[in-house]
């Protein structure tokens, strides 16, 4: 009796091992995971959480379409917390479900870990990341959605030395993977243009406080500021230099420009000039128009790290129906010096050219801000061209 | 010269609301022995509170009067009722734990209601400067610190030159003897637990324009004022002022004049330089326990 019992639990365990064992690929040629890695909270929470619903708006329109290959996107979030320990914690989690293309993280110092991990298991990741560090480890797996700073900051620096014609410039950088690789490659460009630095400021991820900071740069009374830090530390660091009165030109990247360091800045960011990779107000019709569907989609309007995550997926659908198969060591290798036009992928926005080492070019634009908006007010072409 | 009374300003402007906070802690400490290690995130909150009230149409100043209201009902109120009365006759170390705990809660509701990004908050004042004696000092940095005068005043006359507060100044110092002399004990503790609801909401009102309102600022506001009323002295309300004040001005002093790196370690030096000279703060009393 009790042997026949035993024989039905096994037959019935059987069944149910068989069945999952037949669901599981059935499941798993359906669809293809593509997990994201991203700065959901913490000090990048703003810019993980544009890239986050950029990447999920393309995601939602390639699915509409059929997915890629005929196979649905399954999309897993996971959140870095901004720490780069936490990251590689989270990647190692889905690099267990095997993944296809891994999105994010957007911190330079969590890329800097977590692209170890993609390359020993020899999956692509693209990235947010633009520390410089990223793309000069010979790793072939990893991949920008935009500059890294020794593209960008060679841009910047012309402008500082040809149309700003500063002779001196305050330095306010943020102690982090993306600040001190941003910092070392000013300095150098700098020094090139025989443009003296009057003020090294460092500054903390998280900072709150800049009252101290903008007395010192204010002291060092120079022809002109570049600022790079995070989002919101920028709009900290805006807002406190109005209130002390900072008349010198303000001058950074996209994360001194951006939306919404605009929106935080409360009317404080008015006049910051500089160097733009991505921007919702580049003049590009394409890029209005996903801008127009991000805001009625999320109710806010996009920075840069929103067309980088949604840019990223279409990037995959591009070189996986190019490819003609989901092969991800594939991946890595056709996407090396390839172009993508609009004219072959609508969703990649703008021409980009991916080089040897997972670099990404494209144009950009020096913009500034006018009456809280971000105004354009130069096309840079591609580096190649 | 200039530079130096515009860091000052502005670190006496910061050390205000440290002191609003820290006292706050001195405040529960001495009537009930609780160290709430949620009160950064009781700073927080209010933001919250008066943020949701602007998006439900209301203009900021009556935002912040419900957001006052709001932060005393349930991070007073229902603080002391939930948290701090069941678990209190348990010792101080579950009420701690539990403060902890609330702590994170606290945190990661406010993440998920409100989105983790920074949000705008509006000042108190337009970002207007004012000269004085040949320097520029901007006009919020003086508007959060004279709010925060009248606010440390206000609660010192309230403490000291009324029944009220002489009734619970009784109850922090002997418990026994006051409930001996007839006054609600039960009643005079619930008062220190609403007045810090109301101080907790002026810190934020105050703050969350210059760091944003944002669900991690918890963790830099109760540091700092944990550490105002550890310096000061934890059982003296003018300690935990005088601890907010150094710590605010020596941050600022500091960040500017030896090094920014290094500027979260001058307070850490200074409480480490207190306890070893004054274990009990600069302005504390040392106390026994008969155990």
């Amino acid at each position: 009796m009790v042997r026949a019992a035993m024989v039905r639990a096994a037959l019935f365990a059987a069944v149910v091992a068989a069945g999952l064992g037949l669901a599981a690929p059935l499941h798993a040629q359906t669809t293809v995971y593509i997990p994201a890695i991203l700065e959901l909270s913490g000090a990048g929470a703003v810019s993980g959480t544009n890239f986050r619903d950029g990447m999920l708006m393309a995601i939602d329109e390639v699915n509409a379409k059929g997915g890629i290959l005929g196979r649905k996107i399954n999309v897993e979030v996971l959140d870095t917390q901004s720490d780069a320990g936490i990251s590689r914690a989270q990647l190692q989690k889905v690099l267990d479900n095997s993944p296809y293309v891994v999105l994010g993280p957007v911190f330079s110092g969590s890329v800097l870990v977590d692209m170890l991990l993609t390359q020993q298991a020899e999956i692509p990741e693209i990235v947010g990341g633009e520390g410089a560090a990223v793309t000069q480890k010979g790793d072939p797996y990893v991949f920008r959605t935009s500059f890294g700073q020794q593209f960008s900051l060679p841009k910047i620096a012309n402008y500082i030395h040809d149309d700003v014609k500063a002779k001196t410039i305050a330095l306010l950088w943020v102690n982090n993977d993306f600040g001190k690789g941003g910092r070392d490659s000013f300095i150098k460009e700098m020094a090139a243009r025989n443009i003296k630095i009057v003020a090294d400021v460092s500054t903390e991820s998280g900072q709150v406080d800049f009252a101290a900071d903008v007395v010192k740069i204010k002291a060092a009374n120079a022809d002109a500021i570049f600022v790079y830090t995070n989002e919101e530390e920028s709009a900290r660091f805006l807002r406190e230099a109005k209130k002390q009165g900072i008349t010198a030109p303000l001058i950074g990247e996209t994360t001194l420009l951006g939306q919404k360091v605009i929106e935080l800045a409360q009317g404080a960011a008015d006049g910051v000039r500089g160097h733009v990779g991505l921007t919702i107000d580049a003049p590009i019709p394409a890029v209005t128009e996903f801008a127009d569907h991000f805001k009625k989609r999320f109710n806010y309007l996009c920075d840069h790290n929103g067309i980088k995550g949604y840019t990223a997926v279409y990037i995959i659908k591009y070189v996986t129906e190019k490819m003609g198969k989901f092969d991800s060591k594939l991946f890595a290798e056709t996407l090396h010096g390839l172009t993508i036009s609009p004219k072959d992928e609508p969703g990649v926005l703008m021409e980009l050219t991916f080089d040897k080492n997972g670099d990404i070019d494209r144009e950009s634009f020096l913009g500034e801000v006018v009456n809280g908006r971000q105004k354009i007010v130069q096309i840079l072409p591609k580096l190649g061209k | 010269m200039t530079a130096f009374v515009q860091l000052l300003v502005s670190g006496l402007a910061t050390g205000a609301i440290y002191a609003l906070v820290a006292v706050g802690f001195t405040l529960l400490w001495q009537t009930s022995q609780t160290i709430n290690f949620a009160q950064g995130e009781f700073v927080m909150l209010p933001a919250f509170f008066v943020l949701a009230a602007m998006d439900a149409g209301a203009p900021f100043w009556l935002a912040a009067a419900i957001g006052m209201v709001l932060s005393v009902a349930i991070l007073g109120l229902l603080f002391k009722l939930v948290i701090v009365d069941p678990m209190l006759k348990y010792g101080v170390l579950p009420l701690v734990i539990s403060t902890i705990a609330l702590s994170l809660f606290l945190k990661e509701s406010a993440k998920d209601f409100y989105s983790s990004l920074g949000q705008p908050f509006p000042p108190l004042v337009p970002a207007t400067d004012v000269r004085f004696l040949g320097t520029v000092v901007s006009a919020q940095s003086l508007a959060v610190l004279a709010v925060a005068i009248v606010t440390i005043a206000a609660l010192h006359l309230l403490l000291n030159k009324t029944r009220l507060g002489r009734s619970m100044q009784a109850t922090a110092q002997n418990p026994t003897l006051a409930r001996i002399l007839g006054i609600p004990v039960g009643r005079m503790v619930l008062y220190t637990f609403l007045i810090n609801g109301a101080l907790v909401a002026i810190a934020s009102i105050l703050i969350s324009p210059i760091y944003l309102a944002k669900f991690s600022n918890g963790e830099t506001l109760g540091m700092a004022a944990f550490l105002a009323a550890i310096i000061g002295g934890f059982n003296e309300m003018r300690g935990a002022i005088l601890g907010g004040v150094i710590v605010g001005v020596l941050d600022n002093l500091s960040a500017a004049y030896v090094s920014s790196q290094y500027r979260g370690a001058f307070p850490l030096l200074i409480l480490v330089a207190v306890i070893l000279v004054r274990p009990h703060g600069l302005l504390g009393r040392a106390e026994e326990r008969t155990v």
